[in-house]
């Protein structure tokens, strides 16, 4: 762990702060060019962002702490990966205070807060939106596990610096079945974690629609501010989680040099332009899928993920 | 592939930007470019709406100056009214201004929201937005076009 | 000590001494249970750190004498049971106040201590059997102690049978062990274990699995646990819970992983695939459960499958020549089993603190407790959060070092590994899943939102000692979330005294990080809950840029669509937040829905009423129980015929059951 791991580590907490209401704004801006619209900018989200930080502090009548301190944990844990993840540098100073597995479990720390918090509030769409937002978390965890599973037999480790380093010393094994199996099983899940089509529908005015838009219907100003920027930079690290797992070329190594760190931050600066791009444009074709019919979806991941474990297990070659 | 054939052929469907018109209210926060609405229909014949919505269709597309219509007050910079005030929304157009967060701007559309227009004699009417909540911008017309309202707006976002 | 009726009022009402007596008994009980927890808890600690000790009392019972052998795996369990015990009596001065306990169940809770700490302290089977039946039997009177109840009544007799049906089970493999071995003295079996014949051996493993499972709350003879635990009282739950089902799971390490152990293959398999379904059936039901109670109890049936999975992993990871991993899925069982004890322990006092204040177990009345009942809900909170096995909660260590001994198996080729391993992290990663949305209805939809009910309007703090009792537990809590290195001695200490299953432990450090041996992932809780920190506090900071521009903060009414007032009733309540899932595992849960349309006399075109009821009831108690408990009423009827009330004939029967015997020992 040189000096410039840490800079690196540091560096990436500040460029998701800064970047996720880019990427956000940016795949709206793909939404609307092929919709035929102008579109607000990429910067529309950032503009967002700091008026509602200028808005007054409301505090609905009969809430507790939970609703209080809810988006700071959201986005607290999601910076907390943030530092964590290989983004722009391997060999992250907190790598080893967390594998996959802590990774996830912070992710899901982010979601129960905010759906404590959206019960807190004692409102009817308060209620069904983080009854909502657990069904999809409790299927879609069990997924992300399984995948998590499958990506760390070949390096033998759930470390994410070991899993991606497994990955660039043997390129070949992206193209396993295993790991083909899981890719797609680890995109299913994002599209449902982050609330994106076709499980939600981010900007939709409906109420008896919204699953997470409904669960934060209550926030106001400063709060929903931190609410949006927390949602914002999940989407973010975990597209780049997704890039650099099956992706990883252009990471700086474990002791970088400052012009290998620039070159990791362009790298992923593409990685997620693109993949967020293609998510945004994918969303212009599908409608939003009925609810009831969204755990077909995940428990066809699920089964995605269980056979990307199986299919490495049997398949593994054993790397030492 | 005729959904990516019909993209290519609509291509950019949204009219050019005519010049930003004067102001008439500060941006809400100081912040220009944003402008989150919760719509408010206090007891409109609906010809409002379909304007509104016209207003933030592709063609119009309010969102490029940074307006956007949501669904929690909660979450917004104004409320945007239509429709004359009944006395059946009296009650809620109040409770749904109060769930605004300061600072915050009231933008009345359409006639009867800035006079009563054609209901002004009619019963179970209270009266035009501006008797019951402080009215920051009027726009006029029965319904007034998308134009219009697309202009009204950008004299709040500043942009 | 606080006591809940006031003084004056008691004394016009001339209750004065009935109520001092009461705080009297109260004290004496609880402080009895503190102190043999306390007791427990030392020698436990003691019999994990030294040599085993021995103590034999020849004359206490006749023939066969009682004998305690006290070796690191019986320390502890001892010590599990002796620390729930600490924190269960301190609770119990408050709670029995509160709830006027009679002096039956104050003497008895003491007994039922007594007769946990004695189960792993056994050394010899009729030791054993006198034990388990002095627990069996304390905890039934225990449960049967609010026996006006017709509930509590009908979980009494439920739980009585399957009980004994469990301590028949054992009763039998001990006395096959003991006839096999030609000595009734575990070190003696432990001895023989090797020259017994590979029938007895399968026919004690699955007399053992069936009666301790039914102990642990293993499916398919977990029925009486979602009864007896609930209905209970609140500290005769977290006992029950946290302490009594450990039993179960001692019992199978100490007969088929240590005795027996290391069994074939095949035995590993069935405790996987038993823990495995147990654990996705217990969180699917505590999911879908709307009595807070039931939810707790169902969690505990999930919990012990965690366990037993982890203990199956073990047994086939060493029967397939895996010692290290082996060693690593061990860790893991008894990590979850202190883990387990700590939170549970917590979440059933906390819920008898609601129970006490409010008279609900129902969370579909419950409700708002946050702000009546601040301390009960931080302590709930930190239990489900325990229970949820999320990071910074008390269960997540334990379930991260069990899935790292899932992956981490070799893949050498073994078919049965390749496909067992991925089936079981299949198995957790959906229990884990499940678990946190079961959790979150009963933190969020018991003790946030607004009350959906006057009592639980009504609702106060409980007094001082329930909160000291709940605040032990919390403490512990924390330890497993955020410093497990605390109990990493004793687990060495215990595992090392285990060479069947692993044995290895030199490679399992469990400081600061957390490192296993073989494996190249490390986790460190403590400076994970550092981290976070710093990141909350950082997202805090973000939030505060900007804050001289805004206007004064402040309160408002909630958002109610633009009407006047939400009343409570609107909230979501426990059944609404489960229905998503139920309906995902509709086939696995089976409710019996009716919708009842009533019409109009006039027309049958206007509808005057529809009614719609939901039940869910276990399908497996259903359909399994259902028709045993029938056909064993149907042979009763039969034998009845013999019954005729002649003296004569009773007497030839007996004469007939003697020369049978007779002529069998020939």
């Amino acid at each position: 762990m040189s000096a410039l791991s840490i800079v690196a580590a540091v560096l990436q907490v500040v460029v998701v702060l800064v970047g996720a209401p880019f990427v956000v704004g940016g795949m709206r801006q793909v939404r609307a060019r092929l919709e035929g619209r102008a579109g607000g900018g990429v910067g529309q989200p950032w503009r967002d962002l700091r008026k509602q930080l200028r808005k007054q502090q409301v505090t609905p009548r009969g809430t507790t702490l939970v609703f209080a301190v809810a988006p700071a944990i959201a986005a607290g844990t999601t910076l907390l990966i943030a530092a964590i993840l290989p983004i722009f540098a391997l060999g992250s100073p907190l790598d080893s205070v967390a594998d996959l597995f802590g990774v996830v479990g912070l992710l899901f720390l982010g979601t129960v807060a905010l759906t404590l918090a959206g019960l807190d509030t004692g409102t009817a769409f308060g209620g069904m939106g983080s009854s909502r937002e657990i069904t999809i978390a409790a299927l879609v965890e069990p997924t992300i596990l399984l995948a998590v599973f499958a990506l760390s037999i070949p390096g033998q480790s759930a470390n994410l610096s070991a899993i991606v380093s497994a990955t660039l010393d043997n390129p070949g094994q992206v193209f396993s079945l295993g790991s083909v199996l899981a890719f797609v099983a680890l995109v299913i899940v994002i599209i449902a974690e982050t609330g994106r089509l076709p499980v939600d529908n981010p900007s939709t005015h409906l109420e008896l629609t919204m699953i997470h838009e409904a669960m934060v219907l209550e926030y106001a100003g400063p709060k929903l501010a931190l609410v949006e920027w927390a949602s914002g930079m999940r989407l973010t690290v975990l597209l780049a989680l997704l890039a650099n797992l099956f992706l990883p070329w252009g990471i700086a190594g474990a002791d970088p040099s400052l012009l290998a760190v620039l070159i990791g931050v362009v790298a992923i600066a593409v990685k997620v332009s693109v993949l967020a791009g293609l998510l945004a444009a994918g969303e212009v074709f599908i409608a939003k899928l009925r609810y009831f019919r969204v755990p077909e979806l995940l428990s066809g991941s699920f089964l995605l993920a269980l056979l990307a474990v199986t299919a490495s297990y049997f398949l593994a070659t054993p790397t030492r | 592939m005729t959904w990516i054939g019909k993209i290519r052929r609509v291509g950019r469907i949204v009219e050019p930007a005519p010049a930003a018109p004067e102001p008439t209210v500060a941006p809400p926060t100081g912040v220009r470019g944003s402008l989150q609405l919760r719509h408010v229909d206090a007891g409109s014949c609906n010809g409002c709406e379909l304007e509104l919505a016209g207003a933030f269709s592709p063609v119009y597309d309010a969102e490029q100056y940074g307006a956007r219509l949501i669904a929690s007050p909660r979450h917004a910079d104004g409320l945007i009214v239509t429709g004359v005030v009944t006395h059946n929304m009296h009650e809620p157009l109040l409770n749904t201004l109060a769930a605004v967060p300061e600072p915050r701007v009231v933008i009345a559309v359409g006639d009867c929201a800035c006079n009563r227009g054609v209901f002004a004699t009619a019963y179970g009417v209270v009266g035009s937005v501006a008797d019951v909540i402080d009215v920051d911008v009027q726009v006029p017309g029965c319904p007034p076009t998308p134009d219009q309202i697309v202009t009204a707006l950008r004299s709040v976002t500043g942009k | 000590m606080t006591t809940t009726v006031l003084p004056a009022a008691a004394a016009e009402l001339g209750e004065g001494p009935r109520t001092a007596r009461l705080a009297r008994e109260a004290i004496a009980s609880g402080l009895a249970t503190t102190l043999l927890g306390a007791l427990g808890l030392v020698l436990g600690v003691v019999a994990i750190f030294g040599p085993t000790r021995h103590l034999r009392i020849d004359w206490l019972l006749p023939l066969a004498g009682v004998r305690f052998d006290v070796d690191p795996l019986g320390g502890l369990f001892i010590a599990v049971t002796g620390a729930v015990a600490v924190a269960v009596g301190i609770y119990t001065v408050g709670y029995a106040q509160r709830e006027h306990w009679a002096r039956f169940p104050m003497v008895v809770l003491p007994l039922f201590v007594a007769g946990m700490l004695l189960v792993p302290a056994a050394g010899s089977v009729p030791t054993f059997l006198l034990a388990w039946e002095l627990m069996a039997a304390a905890s039934l009177v225990l449960v049967l102690s609010e026996h006006n109840r017709g509930a509590v009544r009908f979980a009494g007799v439920f739980y009585a049978v399957m009980t004994q049906l469990g301590f028949v089970m054992i009763l039998l493999a001990l006395v096959l062990l003991s006839a096999a071995a030609g000595g009734d003295a575990f070190t003696t079996i432990a001895a023989h274990a090797d020259d017994m014949s590979a029938g007895t051996r399968t026919a004690v493993f699955v007399l053992t699995v069936l009666g301790f499972g039914s102990k642990a709350g293993l499916l398919p003879l977990h029925a009486w646990l979602p009864k007896a635990h609930p209905e209970a009282p609140s500290p005769v739950s977290a006992l029950m819970s946290a302490a009594m089902v450990n039993m179960g799971i001692y019992g199978i390490i100490r007969i088929d992983l240590q005795i027996l152990g290391p069994g074939p293959q095949w035995w590993g398999l069935t405790l996987m695939i038993l823990g495995a379904v147990s654990a996705v059936f217990g969180v699917l039901q505590a999911t879908v459960a709307t009595d807070l109670k039931r939810l707790l109890a169902y969690s505990t049936t999930e919990n012990m499958g965690l366990v037993t999975l982890a203990l199956g992993t073990a047994s086939l990871l060493s029967a397939s020549g895996a010692p290290d991993v082996a060693a690593i899925a061990m860790t893991a069982a008894l990590l979850h089993v202190l883990a387990h004890a700590a939170f549970k322990t917590l979440a059933f006092l906390a819920a008898g603190s609601v129970l006490a204040a409010t008279g609900l177990r129902d969370l579909d009345k419950l409700g708002g407790l946050a702000r009546r009942m601040p301390v009960t809900t931080v302590m709930f909170g930190i239990g489900a959060l325990g229970a949820s096995g999320l990071p910074m909660g008390a269960g997540f260590v334990s379930e991260w070092i069990l899935f790292q001994s899932l992956i981490h198996s070799p893949p050498d080729g073994n078919t049965l590994l390749a496909l067992a391993m991925p089936l079981s992290v299949g198995a957790v990663a959906l229990t884990t899943g499940l678990g946190i949305a079961s959790m979150v209805k009963a933190f969020g939809v018991g003790f946030l939102a607004r009350p959906r009910s006057v009592a639980a309007e009504d609702a106060r703090e409980s007094p001082m000692s329930m909160l000291t009792g709940m605040g032990l537990a919390a403490a512990a809590c924390a330890v497993f979330a955020f410093w497990p290195a605390l109990v990493a001695p004793a687990l060495r200490g215990v595992l090392d005294a285990l060479p069947e299953v692993g044995g290895d432990t030199a490679g399992v450090q469990l400081a600061t990080f957390l490192r296993l041996p073989g494996i190249d992932g490390s986790l460190s809780p403590a400076l994970l809950a550092v981290a976070l920190a710093a990141g909350v506090l950082l997202a805090f900071a973000a939030s505060r840029w900007g804050a001289r521009h805004r206007p004064a903060p402040v309160e408002v009414p909630l958002w109610a669509c633009g009407a006047e007032t939400l009343s409570p009733r609107m909230q979501y309540t426990a059944t609404s937040f489960a229905e998503p899932l139920q309906r995902v595992f509709d086939n696995v849960l089976r409710p019996d829905t009716d919708v009842e349309v009533t019409h109009f006399a006039e027309s049958q075109y206007l509808v005057e009423k529809v009614t719609f009821t939901t039940r869910l009831a276990d399908p497996v108690e259903q359909r399994l129980y259902t028709p045993v408990v029938g056909a064993v009423i149907a042979l009763a009827q039969t034998v009845r015929r013999a019954h005729n009330g002649s003296v004569h004939l009773y007497l030839l029967y007996g004469a007939i059951g003697l020369l049978v015997v007779l002529l069998v020992a020939q």
